[in-house]
């Protein structure tokens, strides 16, 4: 019985880190450079800038690369490399303010869905359909009204417009999970539906939820760009690159690079979120773990 | 004991006469929507240690009883009659959930057929066999919890069970999935065991192993046993008693032995005749039962398998009531002849 068995256990020998420690992926490596990368640059903005990003100098408008300013002045003579590390912090924290409040709030709400009743499920799942139906843009714009413009009821509004993708999800991945034969070998074990919840289907659409954040993290961060650019973001002077792209707009012919940094900037950190949400699904989920 | 639960309908299960106390007694359990009936009539006792094998073919409801006697049919799916476990103090039909996860997993347990999909992908297996004694409070804490549950994967003869306890499903193979899933019904030793072909999806080779470890584990514990499948060669290697089951109804029971030599329902006479694999008709061929298990229903009136069964007569129009004669019974009026 033993050789039986044996041919196929040689990964079962194996130690847990040495399995982990080779699941490092390229995705992950990339994305999470460029994610710590922000992160880097937001810290290091909290003890040391070139310049104070909203100082303005006169003296030095629109000036070109330069060893004294680095990426050069906006119109005010503010220095551009210093309202870029700046803005990292405001990216972060729209990023994590609105996932943090579309996922805490989507996740759970999407399981519900799909383990509670026909009914109960129903009734969410429509609720939903009826936030989908306002852009998330609008709703931030509908907030910005009735509470003042400003980045947390920004994406206060952005989060909670992004609630119904991750209710969605969930509840999908929670209607699979269900339907597979471990769950109902949990309830034939005995456990109850909350358990069942917390402990086979949460782990289970993790890696779902895990993409799902980085794609609405990076979908974030386009609309603190978008909404500071309308001017019912970020207020000024808070440096945020969404605003520096507004600013740059009458500027785009005269002097192009002032579009061009916060715009690198943006899509670098939506490139880095999403590699880093693949990444991770791809590192915790041992279901996609190589094969041997 | 067998007249107390006798109506006038339904005639008892084939009893275990001398039995304390049966580990699981189910009495008419009927089990269908609000038109439509899927289990009908199903009486059966399972005493403390006996292993009872229950066959037919797909479709005829084998799978569907053990789900009921779980209490975990689907939300539309109604069962009515009594299932009653030993030291329960509920009937099964009609329990709430919250009473019924007190007794899965604790006092009756199954093993499925899917080694591959009855494991949580993303838990490791030693915590899995840890948390179901955690839940029904069988070990303290955590850690001792996590003890017993390496022991129970050593006991279901896992090779290196440290290791495995600390492997994810599927790095390991359709067979020692197979033993995990053992071990985690067998690891609060349940008055009942529930197994659902359990060997279907492993190999020859395997599936021996595998019969052996449930024989043993049930053994130790003095539990019973019901097990489910349509290989009759498995049935007669486990199982002491069998019940046949067709159309949602048991049509025929009683010793192995007995029943696999002189099978008194044609249709337990035509499962035997089509897994003889050396018997051919006049033809050549291999001995078939004519016709398909009909959808669930579209059997007939009367006598569930009188469209398929060659001496069906007027008479079969009625529902022929299951006959008890000693240890077995059979439900058919024009049984096989016994050869005297």
């Amino acid at each position: 019985m033993s050789e039986q068995v044996n041919v196929v256990s040689v990964p079962v020998a194996e130690p847990a880190a040495a399995r982990r420690g080779s699941r490092l992926n390229p995705s992950l490596i990339v994305g999470g450079s460029i994610v710590a990368l922000i992160i880097g640059a937001a810290l290091l903005s909290f003890v040391w800038t070139p310049y104070d990003p909203t100082r303005i100098d006169a003296a030095a408008r629109l000036t070109s690369y330069s060893g004294d300013h680095w990426l050069g002045t906006d119109k005010f003579g503010r220095d551009v490399f210093s309202q870029l590390l700046v803005g990292a912090r405001t990216t972060l924290f729209v990023g994590i303010v609105a996932v943090g409040i579309a996922a805490v709030i989507g996740t759970p709400l999407g399981i519900f869905a799909g383990m509670g009743s026909r009914w109960a499920g129903e009734i969410v799942m429509r609720g939903n359909d009826l936030l989908l139906a306002f852009p998330a843009l609008l709703m931030a714009i509908m907030f910005a009204a009735v509470y003042g413009p400003s980045t947390l009821t920004a994406m206060a509004a952005i989060g909670i417009a992004t609630v119904p993708s991750f209710a969605r999800l969930a509840r999908s991945g929670t209607l699979g999970v269900m339907n597979t034969e471990y769950v109902l070998a949990a309830r034939a074990a005995g456990r109850t539906r909350r358990a069942i919840a917390v402990r086979h289907v949460l782990p289970n659409i993790s890696g779902l939820v895990i993409v799902q954040s980085s794609v609405a993290f990076a979908i974030a961060i386009l609309a603190e760009a978008a909404l500071s650019f309308l001017g019912f973001g970020t207020r000024p002077p808070t440096p945020s690159w969404g605003r520096m792209l507004q600013e740059s707009q009458e500027l785009l012919h005269s002097a192009p690079r002032l579009a061009l940094w916060p715009g690198i900037a943006i899509a670098l950190a939506v490139l880095g979120f999403n590699l880093l949400g693949d990444g991770l699904r791809d590192r915790f989920d041992p279901r996609l773990e190589v094969r041997r | 004991m067998n007249n107390q639960i006798a109506g006038p309908s339904t005639p008892p299960g084939a009893g275990i006469p001398d039995a304390a106390e049966p580990a699981l007694r189910v009495r008419d359990l009927r089990v269908g929507t609000d038109n439509l009936d899927l289990i009908t009539d199903v009486s059966f006792t399972l005493a403390p240690g006996e292993r009872v094998g229950l066959i037919g073919e797909s479709g005829s409801g084998k799978s569907l009883t053990a789900l009921a006697l779980l209490g975990l049919l689907p939300e539309e799916v109604k069962a009515s009659g009594s299932i009653r476990l030993s030291e329960v103090g509920f009937d099964v039909v009609g329990a709430s959930e919250r009473q019924m996860s007190k007794v899965r997993g604790d006092r009756m347990a199954m093993v499925f057929q899917e080694p591959m999909t009855a494991l949580n992908p993303v838990m490791q297996v030693g915590d899995q066999v840890a948390e179901i004694m955690l839940l029904h409070r069988r070990q303290p804490d955590r850690r001792a919890a996590r003890r017993a549950a390496v022991e129970m994967l050593a006991k279901v003869r896992l090779p290196d069970p440290e290791g495995a306890a600390r492997a994810y499903p599927h790095q390991l193979s359709g067979g020692q999935r197979q033993r995990v899933v053992l071990a985690i019904a067998l690891a609060n030793d349940p008055a009942v065991l529930l197994c659902d072909e359990p060997t279907t999806a492993l190999d020859v080779t395997v599936q021996a192993h595998m019969l052996d470890l449930i024989l043993t584990g049930v053994a130790e514990r003095d539990s019973a046993l019901l097990f489910i499948t349509h290989d009759l060669a498995v049935v007669a290697t486990v199982c002491e008693r069998v019940l046949v089951m067709y159309g949602g109804r048991i049509v025929e029971s009683g010793p192995i032995d007995e029943v696999f030599t002189r099978p008194r329902h044609p249709y337990t006479r035509g499962l035997l005749d089509a897994s003889d694999m050396d018997a051919v008709d006049g033809r050549g061929r291999l001995h078939t039962i004519p016709g398909t298990v009909p959808a669930a229903g579209r059997f007939p009136d009367g006598c569930v398998f009188r469209n398929r069964c060659a001496h069906a007569t007027q008479q079969c129009v009625q529902v022929p009531p299951l006959e008890h004669k000693g240890a077995r019974a059979h439900a058919c009026w024009h049984p096989v002849e016994e050869p005297t």
